[in-house]
Order: structure tokens, then C-alpha cells, then sequence
């Protein structure tokens, strides 16, 4: 398995939106919306796309301990979000296209 | 480590922008004390459920966590509604959100099946009209 950085979705089409740690390896793939189903289900080192753009996403992030948010589907992440989530240690990324694009993409690279 | 180690939180039940803050600080404690990263992922996200349904349903109230030589324990208190039937409210899918609460991405009826997912021991003191009590323990 290759080992894919954070920052290196960069590259692929994936625009960063707060990068506090870019060197954060990605072991893995969660997608939901539902922030405990994602709490739940979601594994630490996964990257979880969805199209939730609230504060609540850092919290949950954080604990469940993901190692990035993928906003799908170009959902607006306001700067305050993004600068908290500089200050929690929590990586963002927007990607323009569907969860599912955004997965496809990550099954390639992965 | 002889001596329990306790935090004590006040969930304040008005803000949905800051809910979580309290267990986020449970878990930078729980890193500082050197616990596995299983068991501190564990105990934040079982304390995140509990705090984000004091926010949704009880108006707040109050966390504690205390840290003993076997166990991480979560005690937390409310003075809401009271759970009706917990049998009920332990069913995954279950919820009695609103809609505007479900829009923010809670509401999954999750919370409670979470807690007990993630806990050893888990235990609901509810009366309606009074509140809830509810003790989780996470073995270390």
C-alpha cells in the first residue's frame, strides 16, 4: 500500500482549505453525514468526506481522530471554521466533485 | 497513581457552536496522562454523545470524568426532560431530535448506542420532569 499524505491530495484535485498537519498519513476512507453514525463508524487515519460544514464537523474530527475532512461537493467552509481548525490540529481539504468522485479518487491512490 | 484524578465540566446547553469543548479537553487531559490512544479515543467519544444530548435535549449540565488506576469514569448530569423508556431510547436509529437539530448532522439515534458501544459499563438513572444521570466506565 502506498503511504499518501494529507498534502499530497493536493495534487489530485483536492484544494486545502486548513492544512495544520500536512504530513498526516491516510490509512483509510469514511463517508457520512450523520455525525454520530461517522463517530461511530469512522477509524482513526481515515479521510471523511461529507457535505456537513459546520463547526460540529472539527469536534467530531478531532475525536473520532480522522486524519482530514473532505468537504464535498465544493461546500463552503467559512473562515472561522477554517481557523479553528488550524488552532484544534485538524486538517481540511474541499473537493469540487460528489463523495463518491472524491472515493474513487482516494481508491486509486490508496 | 494512587490518588483519583477528577475534571468537572459545565455543558453549557444554549450553544451548539462550542458542544463538544468539554470532551475535546477530556481528551488532551487523558493524552497528557500517557492513557492508550484506544482508550482515550473511546472515552471522548462515548463523553461527546453524552454532552451533545445534554445540549440537544436537557439545556445542559455538568460532566465529570475521573481518572482512577483501572477505569477512565464518566458521570454526567442533567435536569432536562428525562428519558421515557430507555429500552426504547437504546435502539439504534431511535432519536426524538428535531428537524433542525438533524440538519446540523445530529439526531442519527446513535448517541446512546454509541456510549454503550464504547463504554464497559454503562448506566441510565432516568425520571421524567427531573433529569438523567448516566455513569460509563472505560476499563484502562
Amino acid at each position: 500500500m502506498n503511504k499518501v499524505t494529507v498534502e499530497a491530495l493536493k495534487e489530485y484535485g483536492f484544494s486545502a482549505v486548513a492544512l495544520p498537519e500536512p504530513e498526516r498519513e491516510i490509512t483509510g476512507v469514511y463517508i457520512g453525514d450523520l455525525l454520530s453514525w461517522v463517530m461511530g463508524r469512522a477509524k482513526s487515519g481515515d479521510a471523511w468526506i461529507t457535505i456537513m460544514s459546520n463547526i460540529n464537523v472539527l469536534a467530531v474530527a478531532s475525536l473520532a481522530d480522522t486524519a482530514c475532512v473532505i468537504a464535498a461537493e465544493g461546500v463552503e467552509i467559512t473562515e472561522d471554521i477554517a481557523k479553528s481548525a488550524v488552532e484544534k490540529g485538524i486538517n481540511i481539504l474541499s473537493f469540487s466533485g460528489s463523495a463518491y468522485d472524491a472515493a474513487v479518487l482516494l481508491y486509486e491512490l490508496l | 497513581m494512587s490518588e483519583a484524578l477528577k475534571f468537572r465540566f459545565d455543558v453549557d446547553g444554549n450553544d451548539f457552536t462550542s458542544a463538544g469543548k468539554a470532551s475535546v479537553q477530556v481528551k488532551k487531559n487523558l493524552r497528557q496522562l500517557g492513557l492508550s490512544p484506544e482508550t482515550i479515543r473511546r472515552v471522548s467519544i462515548a463523553m461527546y454523545e453524552g454532552e451533545i444530548n445534554m445540549v440537544i435535549h436537557a439545556g445542559g449540565g455538568v460532566a465529570e470524568v475521573t481518572v482512577t488506576e483501572d477505569c477512565v469514569e464518566i458521570f454526567l448530569s442533567d435536569k432536562g426532560p428525562g428519558i421515557k423508556d430507555i429500552d426504547q431510547a437504546m435502539q439504534e436509529g431511535f432519536s426524538t431530535a428535531s428537524d433542525n437539530i438533524r440538519s446540523l448532522g445530529f439526531g442519527a439515534g446513535m448517541g446512546l448506542p454509541n456510549m454503550k458501544r464504547y463504554t464497559d459499563y454503562m448506566d441510565i438513572k432516568s425520571t421524567v420532569g427531573v433529569g438523567t444521570d448516566i455513569t460509563m466506565r472505560v476499563n484502562i
